[in-house]
């Protein structure tokens, strides 16, 4: 369909999604799938072919097919056609040059966003650097509101992520105080429990609200058990702000995840009704790249594509938080430490492009070649880029996901090292606390037995 | 109070944070560079990092019912030099557990047959998925001739990511099930260890021995709190249409998380439950 000549050498490419397969940066789980470039050189003369792609082309030929794939339906049925036909015949280096144009503003981002498909987005990123990635970020500041507003400049929220083993109550009411202490919970206190059952999360519900009423924290609780079980629990009376799922780029990845469109218009429109939250954005979702390979559902598209489409599906429910965990998974998927790095930033752009309030969890396991020093960079470099928030671990490791991700010592180092506030509802209450004063940690901050 | 308490106090709490020992080696002769070598021993111990905590008991109350990293204090926002060596540490320990293998005598013990994925090498194994998730064909063969088939219930072990896993927790996990199982009067075939599998392989081993419910018993990967974990996972008749929700997962089984004796008992029970409801995974939870 395509081909490309690059130093007397020519090479040919099946379809659209054959190029922006080869043209994506090095990563394990492409490489699995048999969809990787198979040289540098064939890298870049996909790169090159891409650039000279319109965005026509890339709209008549979805990398999933409209009548087979509801993840495609939602994307194509969700767009802005008016403002798509005013850059149909775009290629996507001018989309790439407009997008990090002087000249072109925030307002003009989110107009535009409003008439890209998700495969759009993934191709421009995919010509993209990384200081090119981390300007574009900076320029799209998604918005939203559940009880606290996220994403408002100047801001850095987290989520309190006091998981047990076991869910002992008072061991993730520990955890919870001390990330509280250190002034982490302002985008969520949100628990992912070991037990998935609607008696057990209702139990969690609970406890997390009562503790928030009793404390007057301008917050919000979620515990992250599948979306059908959290209904459940809603329905038989549990408190729930924020309702929690994991989202992939395939039908037959949503299908894997037991979610259909069905499901999350059913969850948004209980939360509507019986969600005890303000709103109007009710919901978070999970993501990262490799989900749909680990499932076997890629259908032959790659991982970085396949998680532009899961923000084109997630955008449709208008979420609180949207929250990437690429490098979760392993090794199949992200090898190492600089593909977890290029994976974060990626999908900063491409969700914060989609209009997205976007969170980053770098996060490493412990069977990838990655460690402490590749999270607190990309960390750095996502924080630089304008993340609404990141998850608070105590001392970074999560004793029932068996996995490192930010700690609550992160959190407040990215704050200060950027100048950043943490949300302003929160702000205030960390200040009636003692926990902070003037946008620093106090000689309080990091004492769980204040909370007596 | 009067400074002797107070300097008394603060002695006290500098001998009970006395995390990294150094001592001199004995002399054992008068040459002065052998007399300065120092052996350091690392020995990992809770303690409350907090200055001036406005109730230590609750926060030593608090560290003792979670393994989370909490009550540790801070320098400016950084976490103080003893509690990031300490991270690190268990970070490399896990990084071992992953790469090394379960004993031959643990299997003989366990009188466990011991089969064999598709993946050849550990390498093999983290980066290609689908070779750790079929058995190879010398196990294929094996199991087809010698494994008892159209009982209720298969069991497996698999190394999965933590052999220390197995290692830790198969030797009362096992037997615990299968005596849980026996006292329902549910059907058992022989169990089988499967080196460098994953969990979809259970749906290969079904289609070998038509039973009704497979149940995994993996090595999770392993955290720092965590290494030695286990997660079982149950699936009621795979077929070609299963999907990830249909299995019904209980995970973090060791010895700081679900006891391996108490999760037998609890696993046997829920088999039960999927044996009745002919359902597992999201199914199930939504039948019960």
């Amino acid at each position: 369909m395509f081909t490309c000549t690059l130093k007397n050498e020519t090479y040919q490419f099946r379809s659209i999604a054959d190029v922006l397969a080869k043209a994506s940066e090095e990563k394990s789980g492409d490489k699995m799938a048999g969809i990787a470039a198979g040289s540098s050189l064939e890298r870049m003369a996909a790169k090159v072919g891409l650039s000279e792609i319109t965005l026509k082309e890339i709209y008549e030929n979805p990398v999933i097919p409209y009548e087979m794939d509801e993840v495609t339906r939602i994307i194509y049925d969700d767009l802005n056609l008016f403002i798509y036909k005013e850059i149909a015949n775009w290629s996507v280096g001018e989309l790439r040059d407009y997008i990090l144009s002087h000249q072109t503003s925030t307002s003009d981002l989110f107009r535009i966003s409003r008439g890209l498909t998700s495969e759009m987005i993934s191709a421009a990123a995919k010509l993209m650097s990384s200081i090119d990635l981390v300007i574009a970020s900076q320029k799209i500041r998604p918005t939203a509101h559940c009880n606290t507003t996220i994403g408002e400049p100047g801001r850095l929220a987290f989520r309190c992520q006091p998981n047990h083993p076991i869910d002992n109550p008072e061991g993730i009411l520990a955890s919870m105080k001390e990330g509280l202490s250190y002034g982490s919970g302002d985008a969520v206190i949100g628990v992912n429990p070991n037990n998935d059952s609607v008696e057990s999360v209702s139990r969690i519900l609970h406890m997390t609200h009562d503790f928030i009423q009793k404390w007057e924290i301008p917050t919000q609780n979620c515990v992250l058990a599948h979306i059908t079980t959290q209904m459940h629990a809603l329905k038989k009376g549990a408190p729930i702000a924020l309702m929690f799922q994991s989202l992939a780029g395939t039908q037959e990845a949503n299908d894997d995840f037991g979610v259909s469109k069905d499901i999350l218009d059913e969850a948004f429109q209980l939360m509507a009704t019986q969600g005890t939250s303000t709103g109007p954005n009710q919901l978070y979702f999970e993501t990262g790249q490799g989900s749909e390979v680990s499932l076997d559902a890629h259908l032959g598209i790659d991982m970085q594509t396949l998680e532009a489409r899961t923000y084109g599906y997630a955008r449709h429910w208008k979420p609180f938080m949207v929250n990437n965990v690429s490098g979760f998974i392993g090794p199949e998927t992200i090898y190492d430490g600089k593909q977890v790095i290029r994976a974060d930033l990626e999908d900063l752009f491409m969700g914060k492009m989609h209009g997205l309030p976007m969170g980053i969890a770098p996060t490493y396991t412990n069977h990838m070649q990655a460690d402490q020093n590749d999270q607190e960079i990309a960390g750095m470099l996502t924080a630089l880029a304008g993340a609404n928030f990141y998850m608070g671990v105590p001392g970074g490791d999560d004793v029932m996901l068996s996995y490192q991700d930010t700690s609550y010592h992160d959190d407040a180092s990215l704050r200060e090292m950027l100048g950043l506030r943490p949300l302003r509802e929160f702000e205030i209450w960390l200040e009636k606390m003692g926990i902070m004063e003037n946008g620093k940690l106090t000689e309080r901050a990091g004492d769980l037995s204040i909370f007596k | 109070m009067d400074i002797q308490t107070i300097v008394k106090q603060v002695m006290e709490e500098l001998q009970k944070e006395g995390q990294i020992k150094s001592k001199p080696m004995a002399k054992e002769s008068a040459e002065t560079e052998e007399s300065n070598v120092r052996n350091i021993i690392y020995e990992k111990i809770k303690q409350v990092g907090v200055e001036q905590p406005a109730n230590r008991e609750e926060i030593e109350k608090a560290q003792s019912i979670t393994p989370a990293r909490i009550g540790i204090g801070h320098t400016g926002t950084r976490m103080k030099t003893k509690n990031y060596l300490e991270f690190r540490i268990d970070h490399a320990a896990a990084q071992d557990a992953v790469f090394k293998d379960v004993s031959e005598d643990l299997l003989k013990e366990l009188k466990l047959p011991l089969l064999f994925s598709k993946s050849e090498t550990m390498d093999q194994y983290l980066m290609d998925l689908d070779s750790g998730r079929q058995l190879n064909e010398t196990s294929r063969k094996w199991a087809a001739e010698n494994l008892p088939k159209n009982k209720q219930v298969q069991i497996i072990v698999s190394d999965g990511l933590s052999s220390t896993g197995v290692e830790a927790n198969i030797r009362d996990l096992l037997p615990a099930l299968v005596q849980g199982l026996k006292s329902k009067k549910i059907t058992i075939g022989d169990p089988v260890f499967i080196k460098r599998s994953r969990v979809w392989i259970q749906d290969d081993v079904a289609s070998i021995v038509n039973c009704d419910c497979v149940i995994s018993l993996i090595g999770e990967r392993p955290g720092l709190a965590t290494a030695k974990s286990i997660s079982a996972y149950l699936i009621y008749q795979p077929n070609e249409d299963t999907v990830e929700a249909d299995r019904t997962v209980i995970s973090n089984i060791h010895e700081g998380g679900v006891p391996p004796v108490e999760a037998g008992a609890h696993l046997a029970d829920l088999i039960e439950a999927i044996l009745k409801h002919k359902a597992s995974g999201v199914k199930l939870a939504q039948l019960k």
